[in-house]
């Protein structure tokens, strides 16, 4: 088990150091001056012989990767042009808006996704199987983009009035700011390490607004995250949806389902406890491959409602040409990847008995 | 004289006889597989799709009412942004006909969104074509030659496979500059691995078969085996994975397009068109609803058939039903 675990972790370091190779030479084949494609064209000489000393752009290449490695390994992105604060201070500010955002969709997906699957499973060629696969298949051939603003146009203009009309744009109404938790419950945080982790967690809102006791601003939250997780999450659930489907069927085929039939148990039991649990294992592997899914979502729907969060400062980044935050975002995003997807491999373990015994 | 003609006749006779025996067609997996996809409705309608789309394309300058890069402005009596205008429907018949509107350019929507099918289907073609043709090499190379060349190509693959598609199809088209050309070489790149692989597990599996072992023994090349022998039978997977690869690339292009990366104003772009209104969407939704309508229709069409293809072609679903 333990030698399972490692060799996991082994095999993607080769994967990690490709990451970093190949965004390393992304950012060499920017056409033109290095330094003035990354502080933009009016850096004057010694601005950018400072930059080009201090990222080593004078030595040779392999030495420059070097630089590059150790740079990104100390967590130092360099600081943006755009905004004129350090990478690291900015994804720290941003990256909890997508975070909620993707577990929101995460959520949506599967628990939507799932009882679909099954029920479609259970009741083969009912209306209900026809109905979600055909619905399946629309979702997997939308556009995001376009789905969120379809979504925005009817539950915000359309519904304006009803009892499900829901807020197009922002995390929160205006006017409402929340204190973070922290300063709620008194605490006297000194330490600046400690005082970012916290502060990075009182950005979750709906973290933070359980943790002050407001049911109120959760509930707002809560309404402001639905239009862009469910265009988010379609997608994804579209995926979840077929593959509960086909896996709970290979599943229900089987020999020892037939033996929990023919002695008696209750249906539902023989279902969610039999079936299911034997089907979970490709849908972990399909929802750990559609976390880019997530990512590239929030990429565009950020920009739609409004959200400031990872995918909103690459939007605006592209349109700018900032290369060094493309450029960072896009090799954290890579390694949040990796590391997501090696946790997805040694969940199995738990999920099957097999990887265990290898 | 007499005797030749009934020879003849005789002859004849046993011709047809002959014919008749082997009135029954070969079974070939062509066959069976079209057999197969025309029996699954949602093939169908996927193909039944395409074609609609593919007969707009190719007729869109004749089809189309305006020219699609058109200014309308003085030359007819309509604003920007104008709602649609349908005569049948009631619309005042001293107003111009524009079915689908006209956009933020005052140009006609509806001409624009016909030229959009001509792009949409070029983008879906070349990238995946570009892809497949550089993915089959690498894969076929990998998987017949194996031992180190295996290993770099496909770690290579695996790197490229670590990033979130979109994501790195936006970093290489940051660097590379927006345009539809860099945006269609970006999205090639991303999705060269997922051909790799898949050429890669064909040629495995086509390279130990007794026919690729009689071609060896009788002197073929090495190249001559692989692309002339290995992957004319290792084509099913292809054809499956880019047809569903096509309808990812148009979604991609249709993603890039819109965060400004892809296809440039005024290039009738579904995807560049949807961005230029999508403030637009609380007062002239129209021109958001059908441009990304049209993106969603084109995309179904090409997962319905690659769906269809996928269980026509699977060799072991095609004895069961003979």
């Amino acid at each position: 088990m333990f030698t399972y675990i490692l060799r996991r972790i082994l095999s993607s370091i080769p994967v990690l150091f490709g990451i970093l190779a190949v965004t390393f030479i992304l950012a060499r084949a920017i056409p033109g001056d290095p330094c003035r494609a990354m502080l933009g064209e009016k850096a004057t000489q010694a601005v950018c012989d400072q930059f080009i000393h201090r990222h080593g752009l004078d030595k040779p290449i392999l030495t420059q990767f070097g630089i590059y490695v150790t740079e990104i390994a100390r967590g130092d992105f360099g600081e943006s042009l755009r905004f004129g604060k350090p990478v690291t201070t900015l994804m720290s500010e941003r990256l909890p808006t997508t975070l909620e955002l993707t577990f929101a969709a995460m959520g949506f997906s599967i628990f939507v996704g799932i009882p679909l699957g099954i029920i479609s499973a259970v009741r083969q060629n009912s209306l209900i199987d026809i109905g979600t696969m055909v619905v399946a298949n629309i979702g997997i051939s939308m556009p995001v983009f376009w789905l969120g603003l379809m979504l925005a146009y009817v539950f915000a203009l359309l519904l304006r009035g009803t009892p499900l009309q829901l807020p197009p744009s922002g995390r929160l109404s205006p006017g409402l700011s929340p204190d973070p938790f922290y300063v709620v419950w008194g605490l006297n945080v000194t330490s600046q390490g400690l005082l970012s982790v916290l502060n990075f967690i009182s950005r979750l809102n709906m973290l933070n607004a359980i943790l002050i006791g407001r049911l109120d601003i959760f509930w707002d939250a809560f309404k402001h995250i639905i239009l862009p997780a469910v265009a988010v999450g379609t997608i994804p659930l579209a995926l979840i949806a077929r593959m509960t489907r086909s896996s709970m069927l290979d599943v229900l085929g089987t020999d020892y389902m037939r033996t929990a039939r023919a002695k008696g148990l209750p249906r539902l039991r023989q279902v969610m406890k039999h079936a299911l649990r034997n089907a979970l294992l490709p849908l972990v592997t399909i929802i750990g491959l559609s976390l880019g899914s997530f990512l590239g979502g929030a990429v565009l729907t950020e920009t739609i409602f409004n959200l400031s969060g990872v995918g909103r400062i690459l939007y605006d980044a592209i349109t700018a040409r900032d290369y060094i935050i493309v450029q960072s975002f896009t090799v954290v995003i890579a390694i949040f990847f990796v590391v997501l997807n090696l946790i997805v491999d040694i969940s199995y373990l738990y999920l099957d008995p097999r990887v265990r015994l290898d | 004289m007499s005797d030749v003609t009934k020879s003849k006749t005789t002859g004849q006779v046993r011709i047809l006889d002959a014919e008749k025996l082997s009135t029954e067609k070969p079974v070939t997996l062509w066959g069976t597989a079209r057999r197969r996809l025309f029996r699954r409705k949602s093939a169908i309608l996927g193909i039944v799709i395409l074609g609609i789309l593919v007969i707009i394309a190719i007729f869109a300058p004749w089809l189309a009412p305006y020219d699609p890069q058109e200014v309308l402005i003085g030359i007819e009596k309509v604003r920007v942004r104008q709602a649609p205008c349908i005569h049948l429907l009631g619309c005042p018949a001293d107003q111009p006909q524009h079915i689908m509107g006209t956009d933020g350019n005052v140009r006609d929507e509806f001409s624009r969104m016909l030229f959009g099918a001509r792009l949409s289907l070029i983008i879906g073609f070349t990238t995946v074509t570009f892809a497949i043709i550089i993915g089959t090499v690498l894969g076929a190379l990998a998987g017949y030659l194996g031992g180190w060349v295996d290993n770099v190509i496909m770690r290579f693959m695996d790197v490229l496979l670590a990033f979130p598609s979109l994501l790195l199809a936006i970093a290489i088209v940051t660097i590379l500059g927006p345009g539809l050309i860099n945006a269609l070489l970006a999205i090639g790149i991303v999705s060269i691995p997922a051909y790799a692989r898949v050429t890669r597990s064909a040629v495995l599996t086509t390279r130990e078969m007794e026919f690729v072992e009689a071609s060896r023994s009788l002197g073929g090349s090495t190249l001559y085996i692989l692309f002339g022998r290995i992957l004319p039978n290792s084509m099913t997977p292809l054809i499956v994975q880019g047809t569903l690869g096509i309808a990812t690339a148009i979604l991609d292009a249709a993603a890039l397009s819109f965060l400004g990366l892809g296809a440039q104003p005024p290039t009738p772009e579904w995807g560049s068109m949807l961005s230029a209104e999508r403030n637009q969407v609380f007062t002239a939704p129209y021109l958001v609803f059908y441009p990304g309508l049209a993106i969603m229709l084109v995309v179904l069409s090409f997962n319905l058939l690659g769906d269809g293809l996928r269980d026509a072609l699977d060799p072991r679903l095609a004895m069961r039903t003979k």
